[in-house]
């Protein structure tokens, strides 16, 4: 993991008790679910890229998660989501007590998140393939209703966009001009038939704005996730590690 | 007489006007109809071209944000093609919309297989929640249609067919209704069947139930017409045979009681021609109707042969 100014400045602060909420915390919530002492890289490939997201671009908080003017993050990779729990309890979305229930019968965090359960999840996922569809309906739906400030954003493995359903919104967004629409494809190398052109190529073809960055880079990742892109949906690959490495 | 389907448009249409909450998602079938509608409303008329998994998807979404979709297209591309989407992003997500089909069962012989969904309410009944209408008039899918998009967030499928009977029911979206009152047995017309099934009935001694709501199937009025009528039941329906007989028994449990499903059959004909041609094949053509619900009752004209109940 590359080691960034946003990093060091997040550890410095947990480190001097500013509290639990920090991205030191990350791995300590993680580990209430797991119980491993270190995670692999496939654990914790969404993390930095969520928690940039969750700590310096989305408008939306524990108190305003039913506020129609809310921002709308959508986690269509829904495999893996300890990742998502555990930043969704750093910013008190959901009580880090809930952590080590994780996938009980009586938990409401399951192996694949269900949005009438957790509290900030604005859909169930788990089906590969769902959320970029659900999410260009969101942007309409917003926009039908003259919310013209909230943005939506979704999240999605690259493995992910094997599923024919993606390219269906992805060609629809960019003629559309979704410009309140943003996709962050995690790239770890696992889908087994990559994308010819790359991942970034074949949204650029369907008329996105798109950027490729370090996944783990904080800074990286905040740039681009706010850099702007008048007309055009917007599309942040993160690459991280490769799965297999 | 206009078709349910040239019903569709201008309904909506109005409600669009009237209900900021009402959106239409296509997939490029029945656009047409809409252009004026997509004049007045450029937000809440899309169309999505032909992709029907961004079409649930989308119309998922737009629910989210406190929208009431409306979702058009032929049956097998609104119900069977994106039936994941359906389980999933509308059931899962706890989304509402009302999915509005065209095509039914074989309405478009001549188009093949293709284009024919006879198990799109069977698969439905996989499914939580849903309300299913079966309009067998265009007067009474206007009604329909306005029911089902008032119908707070439910998830509601409007089945819309080429096919219609002569005349329309009173329907209130959500009972059946007795259109003719015997003895020895009662008959459940679906939809546009009801004009068949009177036809084959005439002097016989039955009860006909008219069935436009089947989902939630209404189990009290089929007890109420077995009380005079006995419990042999045979149900008609425009779409695969036997769909219903689950919930027939269902709500006959607590009686000795006998079901015959009677509807499109499950053998791919690999035949074109006419919507007669096919109703024949089927064997739901009046003739055919009154020779198996006949059979079945153990029935002749105007009297009863065997005292069953």
């Amino acid at each position: 993991m590359t080691t960034t100014a946003t990093q060091r400045r997040d550890t410095d602060g947990y480190e001097q008790g500013y509290g639990h909420d920090g991205y030191a915390a990350l791995p300590g919530l993680m580990r209430l679910m797991s119980g491993d002492e270190k995670h692999g890289p496939a654990a914790t490939s969404t993390l930095d890229a969520l928690w940039v997201l969750y700590d310096r671009v989305l408008r939306v908080t524990p108190a305003t998660v039913d506020d129609p003017g809310r921002d709308r993050f959508l986690l269509s990779k829904g495999h893996g989501p300890m990742a998502y729990y555990a930043v969704l309890a750093a910013k008190g979305f959901v009580p880090a007590g809930w952590l080590p229930g994780f996938g009980s019968y009586d938990s409401p965090l399951g192996h694949h998140p269900d949005r009438v359960l957790v509290p900030g999840a604005e859909i169930g996922s788990g089906s590969l393939g769902h959320g970029l569809p659900i999410a260009v309906g969101t942007a309409l739906g917003l926009r039908a209703q003259g919310l013209d400030d909230p943005r939506v954003w979704v999240l999605v493995g690259d493995a992910e966009l094997d599923e024919g359903s993606n390219h269906e919104a992805i060609a629809y967004a960019g003629p559309a001009g979704l410009d309140r629409l943003h996709t962050v494809v995690i790239d770890n190398s696992s889908a087994s038939w990559a994308l010819p052109g790359g991942i970034a190529r074949r949204f650029e073809a369907a008329g996105w704005s798109a950027a490729t960055v370090d996944g783990r880079d904080h800074e990286a990742l905040y740039a681009a996730f706010t850099a702007p892109h008048p007309g055009r949906p917007r599309v942040v690959v993160a690459q991280v590690e490769p799965k297999d490495a | 007489m206009d078709s349910m389907r040239e019903r569709f448009a201008p309904v909506v249409t109005r409600l669009l006007d009237e209900d900021p909450r009402v959106a239409v998602v296509l997939a490029e079938i029945g656009l047409a109809g809409f252009e004026e509608a997509l004049r007045r409303h450029p937000d809440r008329v899309i169309n999505v071209g032909i992709r029907e998994q961004l079409l649930i998807g989308a119309a998922a979404g737009l629910a989210l944000t406190g929208l009431r979709p409306v979702v058009h297209t032929f049956a097998s591309f609104l119900v069977e093609r994106p039936f994941e989407q359906i389980k999933l992003d509308l059931g899962h997500q706890d989304a509402g919309a009302v999915l509005v089909s065209a095509a039914a069962s074989f309405d478009w012989p001549a188009g093949g297989f293709t284009h024919m969904s006879p198990g799109d309410v069977a698969l439905l009944d996989t499914l939580d929640g849903w309300t299913v209408h079966v309009p067998g008039h265009p007067d009474e899918a206007a009604t329909l249609l306005r029911h089902a998009v008032a119908a707070g967030d439910d998830k509601v499928y409007v089945r819309l067919s080429e096919q219609a009977n002569a005349q329309a029911q009173p329907v209130d979206g959500s009972r059946f209704h007795p259109v003719r009152q015997g003895r020895a047995g009662v008959v459940v017309a679906v939809g546009p069947l009801l004009d068949p099934v009177l036809a084959a009935t005439e002097g016989l001694d039955v009860t006909v139930l008219y069935a436009t709501t089947v989902r939630p199937f209404d189990a009290a009025a089929l007890r109420r017409a077995t009380d005079t009528a006995g419990t042999d039941v045979v149900l008609v329906e425009p779409y695969l045979a036997g769909t219903s007989t689950s919930a027939a028994n269902d709500a006959l449990a607590h009686l000795p009681h006998r079901v015959l499903g009677l509807g499109v059959g499950r053998r791919e004909l690999r035949r074109y021609g006419s919507v007669d041609e096919h109703v024949r094949a089927h064997g739901l053509d009046a003739r055919t109707l009154r020779e198996r619900i006949g059979g079945f009752l153990d029935v002749r004209e105007g009297l009863r042969v065997r005292a069953q109940v």
